[in-house]
């Protein structure tokens, strides 16, 4: 089994949200969308906004959205530091939906003192959040 | 009869103590138990990045990061984490005197010293010692946050990328359990290496997007996680040090109640006894 499983931990600053064997996992990178099979190479890169889907021994799935953080690849093992993130069922759907009007009222009201940089990672997280909700959801169906 | 008054004034006094005592242990096991919930939680996340750091230190990178460099030890960095207020036993004491054996050892190979401190009590003992103190800070209160460090890691890593230090340690009391505090110095800089056996073949990362950029985040976060978990620690162990100081003070002022009791009963025995002792002379001496 040990070629076909990965050791994965997905921790943040505030706990730790999943510690266990995964047969893939599905994680945004910074540089475009990334996935894991175990046995892959070194890797270490940095995360954006975005969601990992975790296949896990078993084949369930689980949905994690992270803020952000580092994503380091061994052959055996994986780790996830996350700036921010929660699980799917855990996200307040009301509010990411809020957040994400929000900044997009910001970026359409231009030529006020918006920090562009910033209302533009606001809105990544916003839509991150809403489509970790998505997919979890379908995966429920 | 005013026999032992001031016994009984003794007493009181001892009583108020206890009180006080008393409830100062009460308040510090209600928040040791928020201090070792936080400990906890952030426990992982420190974990896990000691873990990755450890396999970058092992791993034959192409860009060698000046963390990951071992150079000749002229002057090394402590910081030093402490608390702000006192009553928690010998929790400080026995920590900076493990922090002096371990630098005078160093100064023994001819290395300098400097401290940054982190609580009001290392500030002040670290000042009296005329020990050369470059950042300070204190008051974090009950739930540190990592924005209040931020500050005190920047001057010492400053320090080091300019070759002004060239080792870091950090100095904490990690929680064994309620009983248990151990002074504890880690290594921060330059990396420790992992002692992960499986991974000791030559290999390098791929990186994405770029090697010096993704380590020079990683280690700053590195380096703050970890002096933020030693303050989340330190924190806990503040805590219970006070909470087994106290319920000693608590226990010792009962002690103490009890003695003066029996002494105060004995003297309003003899007080009493002498008493008759002296009416039936006088009786006598009458008749």
């Amino acid at each position: 089994m040990a070629l076909f499983t990965v050791n994965l931990n997905v921790v943040s600053a505030e706990e730790s949200l999943f510690s266990g064997s995964i047969k893939s996992l599905q994680i945004t990178g910074s540089e475009g969308e990334l996935g894991i099979m175990p046995g892959h190479a070194p890797l270490l890169t940095s995360l954006k906004p975005g969601m990992a889907r975790i296949v896990k021994d078993n084949d369930e799935e689980e949905v994690i959205y992270l803020s952000g953080g580092m994503l380091e690849v061994q052959p055996n093992h994986v780790t996830v530091l996350a700036d921010v993130a929660l699980r799917a069922d855990d996200i307040d759907e009301q509010a990411a939906i809020e957040a994400k009007e929000r900044a997009e009222q910001h970026l359409n009201n231009h030529g006020s003192d918006v920090d562009f940089a910033e209302v533009a990672s606001e809105l990544a997280r916003a839509i991150a959040q809403l489509r970790a909700i998505q997919v979890a959801k379908k995966k429920v169906q | 009869m005013a026999v032992g008054k001031e016994i009984k004034t003794k007493i009181a006094s001892v009583q108020n103590t206890q009180k006080i005592t008393n409830a100062m242990e009460m308040v510090a096991a209600s928040k040791m138990r928020k201090a070792q919930d936080s400990m906890a939680a952030s426990r992982p996340y420190a974990e896990n990045i000691r873990n990755v750091i450890g396999h970058i230190a092992l791993g034959n990178l192409e860009y060698r990061h000046p963390y990951m460099e071992e150079r000749e030890v002229k002057r090394i960095g402590y910081i030093v984490v402490s608390t702000d207020r006192g009553l928690c036993g010998g929790l400080n004491i026995n920590l900076f005197k493990q922090v002096l054996a371990d630098a005078a050892n160093w100064q023994q190979q001819g290395a300098e010293v400097d401290f940054a401190v982190i609580g009001s009590k290392a500030t002040a003992f670290f000042n009296n010692m005329g020990a050369k103190i470059v950042a300070q800070v204190s008051g974090l209160g009950d739930n540190p946050s990592v924005t209040d460090l931020v500050g005190n890691v920047k001057v010492m890593l400053k320090a080091y990328d300019d070759g002004e230090i060239d080792k870091l340690f950090i100095v904490y009391n990690k929680f064994v359990n309620t009983m248990t505090q151990q002074p504890t110095i880690d290594q921060l800089l330059p990396l420790p290496k992992s002692d992960d056996d499986e991974i000791k073949h030559r290999w390098d990362y791929i990186y994405e997007p770029d090697a010096n950029v993704l380590l020079d985040q990683l280690l700053v976060r590195y380096i703050e996680s970890q002096v933020y978990q030693g303050v989340v620690e330190n924190l806990a162990c503040e805590q219970a040090a006070r909470m087994i100081a106290m319920k000693a003070a608590t226990d010792n002022a009962g002690e103490l109640i009890d003695d003066l009791q029996l002494v105060y009963n004995k003297a309003r025995q003899a007080a009493i006894t002498q008493e008759l002792g002296e009416i039936v002379a006088g009786a006598a001496a009458v008749g």
